[in-house]
């Protein structure tokens, strides 16, 4: 029996975390924990902190047990999983005075019991696999599956909850499902003789987690691709959005696949590289299909010249960027949003973009929609900007829901009929008033036929070399962009919309951001909250900025990008917006936000929002 | 270039094809090159084989890159949409409009800058992925509108106009595209327009990837003494091996062929191309054969013309090998693409 610190009772609040080495199976484990948790209603989420490496590196994923349904990273540890010896001196380190560590005790490890603030828990966990099973990689595997059972003990998670969640991965392969439920059965049976059980930081049943699922955000953006009607998908393998063509093509093979023929209503084609894949998109939007392309950082900096001929001759396309650490390839598998300034203005010339920001994989799911409807509306390229925190790693989300009554909104696409009823068809004139033109596709009829081109042209589609009719172009264009914001969705506000203070934020920052908001409420520091969801800006994000004071702006890069466009883009007084910023790769925590506020309304203690 | 309109009017006797459409209808607008240019033959070539194959212009989709060669697609079929993409990248807009919709016909002109250069990548996928294209390449070796630099396909020893001498050796895409399994490779010259508009009329029909690498040569900066793809050089080295006739599938073969020196090849759509051997011993079905051969007549300075190999019978075309509907993925109603809100509210049982 450990020696067991004495720690404040934390039911359904507090963070365990696994270190594992990369390559040996323990996601199943760690995932089978989280969902377990997640189904005795008590909400989670799960951050996964991966190298970029097949095999050998370590790794380390993170469940934060959360009662209030924060979706943040908590910024500490309770539990530490130590499954890795090489980061065993680390992995202790972390560990929050009155935590835990639970490690393999097969072996002893003088280093992990260096710590008299926390309670170190062994667990012979090689020695009762090796007891019982067979095989080198046999063994790793079930020696992951034999920790979930001693967690699940010592977290009071209910064994059938588990026990079902095995049944339901390997029912269908008996072998399997009889060597994880006896491994499990190991780690649990040994945890409830050998150890005080459960301890106190650990589960109850509630009732929050009903009508939510656990997903992530490339699943719900390649689920929302189905749904908006995308036919062509063409992309280029790029940590972290490559699951989401994975996504897209797993669906699709499940419901766009004719039973009878085996005829696809899809085409997914893996390019080149990221000049080509862009490159087919504009191709099959052009065409008249719905057309996409999931990348990253470096993949749009190889579209910009598409991106820039796609706005020029005006063809709809979407593209996710599921951002991550740059600049250059980066930290591939760690999270920013530095990618705002590239989107914004991608390509050379005069560009200004459609950007879309998610804060979730709820969002993902509808704004992959929007993206479409957005992008065939106004016949330009539209950016959705999520992040590898929301792309690869699982959040609790309410269940998406469906409308069967949805129609794609095709913009304005001209038919035979209605070309025939027109004298004569030009592209690019401004018809309706609203800057954007008609368009037509080839093969409905010849008097549609224009040239498409990236250089110089007219409002009747042909070359120009003339100033004059170049630059009425180039003013629609950017009337067109006035358009856009009347299209794009609308920020979300939170809060009385009367505090001096306030917070503008986007995408993956909002569970810090909402939690922030909490933290500084106990404070008696109330801010209003600003969560910008698109750019442009519309009215609502300019009267809000100049309805406060002082206004902090929350994001996940070194440079302040979405400060910078806002101070571009709106007529906002520059020094009244204050940066927080985080770029450490890790998804965001409260803590920054909490102390950055406070910090400078202690510098400026007048301000009126601190109400003592 | 010349600055005259063309008149808009047409004789009455001039000839019209099934559709009722004369050559004129399948014009485009005036061409802007130099006078004498070898791009503005291929683009007759073109005009040629669409109206010969009674082609709705509405069918044709026309697609370029940058440069000399890639501004021809707007001289030819103004019926059809074009799109002028950017420099050596039209490949990948063809694989997806392809992609949205089988059912037209994708024509390519590109040039050898745009193709061998810069968009090299992109059209070494395009053969693998087999996309079904006619890619033209209007090859000149040179640069036209940056002023005569050498392209990728200069010869070694080709004297520029200024006077350098290229010792880079070329890339051929003759050779180029044998070694990737390209179905349909032919080389023409646009001096030569009897043998090219078959040869465009079997691409445009072929089922997969043609390519046709077109001798163009560029009179104001490579049709000099020295150089080795001007008009006088060209013609004196240019050996046609394999001449082609094309047949549109309704019609009976008409021609006489001796025995034995013919090869009729039917092509899916039920038309053929019968291709008269003028070398004893060539096998335009046998690829490996074809590249030996060419290779040889390469290092003797001999551009064999003519459709240099045809597989008909490959069956990997880009939509056959992702068995796409037959219905073009552009037109597929959204009520068939929607998997609907029942099937959603079942998926997130898996999310739980």
């Amino acid at each position: 029996m450990p020696n067991l610190v004495n720690a404040p009772d934390r039911v359904n609040d507090f963070v365990v975390k696994f270190a594992n080495v990369n390559g040996t199976g323990s996601a199943s484990a760690n995932s089978l924990i989280m969902k377990a948790i997640f189904r005795m209603g008590v909400p989670v989420t799960g951050k996964n902190y991966f190298p970029s490496n097949i095999q050998g590196l370590p790794t380390w994923y993170e469940i934060r047990v959360t009662r209030d349904a924060y979706a943040a990273r908590a910024g500490r540890v309770d539990i530490m999983v130590a499954m890795n010896a090489e980061t065993y001196q680390r992995d202790v380190r972390e560990v929050a005075s009155g935590g835990y560590l639970i490690y393999d005790a097969t072996w002893p490890r003088s280093v992990v019991l260096q710590r008299a603030d926390i309670t170190v828990i062994g667990v012979p966990l090689a020695k009762l696999v090796n007891e019982s099973f067979d095989g080198v990689r046999n063994r790793i595997l079930l020696k992951n599956i034999a920790y979930a059972g001693a967690l699940a003990a010592l977290l009071n998670v209910d064994l059938e909850i588990v026990n079902g969640l095995l049944t339901e991965s390997y029912g269908k392969k008996p072998k399997l499902l009889d060597s994880n439920t006896k491994a499990l059965r190991l780690g649990y049976d040994y945890a409830k003789q050998h150890l005080g059980c459960p301890l106190p930081l650990r589960v109850e049943r509630m009732d929050k987690t009903s009508g939510h699922i656990m997903i992530d955000g490339n699943t719900a953006a390649g689920l929302g691709c189905v749904y908006a009607g995308a036919t062509v998908g063409a992309w280029y393998p790029i940590t972290p959005s490559t699951s989401l063509m994975d996504a897209f093509k797993g669906f699709c093979e499940r419901y766009r696949v004719d039973p009878a023929t085996g005829e696809r209503n899809f085409a997914v084609i893996q390019a080149e590289d990221e000049l080509a894949a862009i490159g087919m998109v504009v191709g099959a939007s052009w065409n008249g299909a719905r057309a996409f392309t999931p990348t990253s950082g470096p993949g749009i900096s190889l579209m910009n010249e598409f991106v820039g001929l796609a706005y020029y001759a005006e063809v709809p396309c979407v593209i996710f960027d599921v951002q991550r650490v740059g600049p250059s390839t980066g930290m591939p598998t760690r999270t920013q949003q530095s990618d705002i300034m590239l989107c914004a203005y991608a390509s050379h010339g005069d560009t200004r973009h459609v950007l879309l920001f998610p804060a979730n994989p709820e969002e993902c799911f509808y704004m992959a929609v929007q993206a479409f409807d957005l992008a065939e509306r106004l016949q330009t390229p539209v950016f959705v900007l999520s992040d590898l925190d929301i792309g690869m790693n699982d959040w609790m989300c309410r269940d998406l829901q469906w409308d069967d009554a949805y129609r794609p909104d095709r913009g304005k696409v001209l038919s035979a009929e209605e070309l025939a009823g027109l004298d004569k068809f030009y592209r690019y004139v401004d018809r309706d008033d609203d800057a954007i033109s008609y368009r037509t596709l080839p093969g409905v009829s010849p008097k549609g036929a224009y040239f498409t081109r990236g250089s110089g042209h007219n409002q009747y589609g042909t070359y120009t070399e003339d100033s004059a009719e170049y630059q009425v172009v180039l003013d629609r264009l950017r009337r067109k962009f006035t358009t856009a914001a009347k299209y794009v969705p609308k920020p979300e506000l939170l809060g009385k919309g009367g505090n001096e203070v306030a917070i503008v934020s986007i995408g993956s920052c909002d569970g810090a951001v909402r939690e922030a908001i909490d933290v500084l409420a106990r404070k008696k520091i109330q801010v209003d909250y600003l969560r910008i969801k698109a750019f442009p800006f519309g009215l609502e994000v300019e009267s809000f900025l100049s309805a406060h004071a002082t206004i902090f702006i929350v994001e996940q890069n070194r440079d302040a990008q979405l400060r910078s466009l806002l101070t571009l883009e709106t007529a906002v007084e520059k020094a009244k917006l204050h940066s927080i910023l985080s770029y450490s790769g890790l998804p965001m925590t409260c803590q920054p936000i909490v102390d950055g506020i406070c910090g400078v309304l202690a510098d400026a203690p007048r301000l009126s929002a601190i109400k003592r | 270039m010349s600055f005259i309109n063309k008149p808009k009017v047409a004789h009455p006797a001039l000839p019209t094809n099934a559709l009722g459409l004369t050559r004129r209808q399948y014009e485009g607008s005036m061409s802007t090159l130099c006078a004498g240019c070898g791009h503005d033959s291929v683009t007759a070539a073109i005009i040629e084989a669409c109206w010969g194959l009674d082609m709705r212009p509405e069918q044709l989709v026309k697609l370029s890159g940058i440069g000399c060669s890639s501004k021809t697609t707007s001289y030819f079929v103004s019926g059809a949409h074009g799109f002028n993409s950017v420099h050596g990248r039209m490949p990948s807009i063809a694989s997806g409009a392809n992609a949205a919709n089988r059912e037209l016909t994708y024509v390519g002109v590109s040039g050898d800058g745009d193709s061998l250069s810069i968009g090299l990548g992109q059209l070494v996928h395009a053969i693998r992925r087999n996309v079904n294209m006619l890619y033209v390449i209007e090859n000149n070796g040179v640069y036209g509108l940056t002023k005569g630099q050498f392209s990728a396909s200069a010869d070694v020893g080709t004297k520029a106009k200024r006077g350098d001498v290229n010792h880079s050796p070329p890339i051929d895409p003759v050779l180029l595209a044998l070694s990737l399994g390209a179905t349909f490779v032919a080389r023409g010259f646009s001096g030569d327009k009897a043998q090219l508009v078959p040869l465009i009329q079997a691409g445009m029909r072929h089922r997969g990837f043609a390519i046709i690498d077109v001798l163009s040569p560029c009179v104001t900066f490579n049709d000099h003494e020295g150089s080795t793809k001007s008009y006088v050089f060209t013609r004196e080295h240019y050996h046609a091996a394999m001449e082609a006739d094309f047949v549109p599938h309704a019609e009976p073969i008409a021609v006489d062929y001796p025995q034995g020196e013919s090869i009729p090849v039917e092509l899916h759509d039920g038309s053929r191309v019968v291709l008269r051997k003028l070398g004893a011993s060539y096998d335009p079905t046998d690829a490996a054969a074809a590249y030996k051969f060419i290779e040889g007549k390469l290092t003797q300075n001999e551009y064999v013309t003519g459709l240099i190999h045809i597989n008909e019978a490959a069956n990997t075309e880009f939509h056959t090998l992702n068995k796409s509907s037959a219905m073009p993925l552009n037109r597929i109603p959204y009520e068939k693409l929607s998997p609907g809100r029942a099937a959603l509210e079942k998926l997130m049982g898996r999310y739980r």
